[in-house]
């Protein structure tokens, strides 16, 4: 593999597990905010 | 009419269907304009290094990362000894959410590196000390999330995960300085002396620029992960009270029906045949009764 394979390897690395990571979280808050009273989840 | 009433009365404006707010919006946009900025810098206008080659393009995610994952495990030990001191869960949650978050951005450091690592050295992994070394902090992480993980009261785990955290925050120099300490492959530390002091230009704004970048994705997912873990906590007291609630009408249908029970048929058989059976065969019932309720609040927990 050329240094360019391993280059674009790690950055679409970095992005996709960052972005399946943010995905994962505010997917999870949505969920939770349904079972959740609204008067406990207000945020500043 | 009616609008006008409601508008009235309902003066508090609707609660949020996630864990978003105007903070985390202004820092999402933020993070997205400086990825998309980044990637322009970083793969194409930013030039190739005269050591280094185009590997150097691995380093802008490298070093951003390595960061982020850094002040994440610090944060995490501030808020440790911060629960240890004031027991408040604030602490608790903002240093496992932190801790999770670390974890995440170093596996991607040691990815990163074992790409960069094959390039350079020809092999994606030495057992060499910096390598080492982070391998061990990397793997006591993993153990923080796996001790917060253990079912047990709230309290136990934030004492033990706290104790990991504090202990596991000490590996961190020890990485650091692995490279001046003992003899190895990887490279001169980069970080926390500015980046790389060679660099120059494009390529010095490009890694300041992946710092900055990865700093705004840490606050933003902080700030939801936090609320994620908040949610989570008032979830399960929801679950909790709705449990107590269900055992509560139960003990109450299961003394109406044993009142009108006791009333008949039951008060002649009781002090003939099934006189001594009856303590005998009714303890078990009570106890798998007990269990059943227990099994049902630890659920909920």
């Amino acid at each position: 593999m050329s240094d360019w394979a391993y280059i674009l390897i790690a950055w679409i690395a970095t992005f996709t597990a960052t972005g399946a990571y943010a995905l994962y979280v505010i997917r999870r808050g949505r969920k939770l905010s349904r079972i959740v009273p609204p008067e406990q989840r207000r945020w500043m | 009419m009616t609008t006008t009433t409601s508008r009235a009365a309902s003066p508090v404006p609707a609660a949020p269907t996630g864990t978003g707010s105007r903070v985390t919006r202004i820092l999402g946009i933020a993070s997205l304009i400086g990825v998309a900025v980044l990637v322009l810098y970083g793969l194409r206008i930013s030039k190739e290094d005269a050591q280094l080659g185009e590997t150097i393009r691995i380093l802008y995610m490298h070093v951003p990362t390595v960061s982020a994952a850094y002040l994440a495990f610090v944060i995490t030990a501030v808020g440790s000894v911060m629960y240890l001191w004031k027991r408040s869960e604030f602490w608790d949650l903002l240093a496992a959410s932190s801790a999770e978050i670390g974890v995440l951005f170093f596996a991607l450091t040691i990815l990163n590196g074992m790409l960069w690592g094959k390039i350079t050295w020809g092999v994606f992994w030495r057992w060499e000390p910096r390598l080492t070394t982070t391998a061990v902090l990397f793997l006591t992480y993993l153990g923080y999330l796996a001790a917060r993980a253990v079912p047990t009261s709230t309290r136990t785990r934030g004492t033990i995960s706290a104790v990991i955290g504090i202990m596991a925050v000490v590996n961190i120099p020890i990485v650091h300085k692995a490279v001046d300490w003992w003899r190895g492959l990887h490279q001169e530390k980069t970080i926390f002396g500015t980046v790389d002091p060679d660099m120059k230009g494009t390529q010095l704004f490009t890694a300041y620029l992946g710092l900055t970048v990865f700093m705004l994705i840490f606050a933003w997912l902080l700030i939801h992960r936090f609320r994620v873990a908040w949610l989570a906590e008032r979830a399960n007291d929801v679950g909790l009270d709705a449990a107590l609630a269900e055992r509560r009408a139960e003990g109450t249908a299961d003394g109406s029906a044993n009142e009108t029970a006791d009333g008949s048929a039951n008060e002649t058989a009781d002090s003939s045949a099934n006189g001594p059976a009856d303590g005998s065969a009714n303890e078990p019932a009570n106890e798998s009764a007990d269990e059943s309720a227990g099994a049902g609040l630890g659920g909920a927990r």
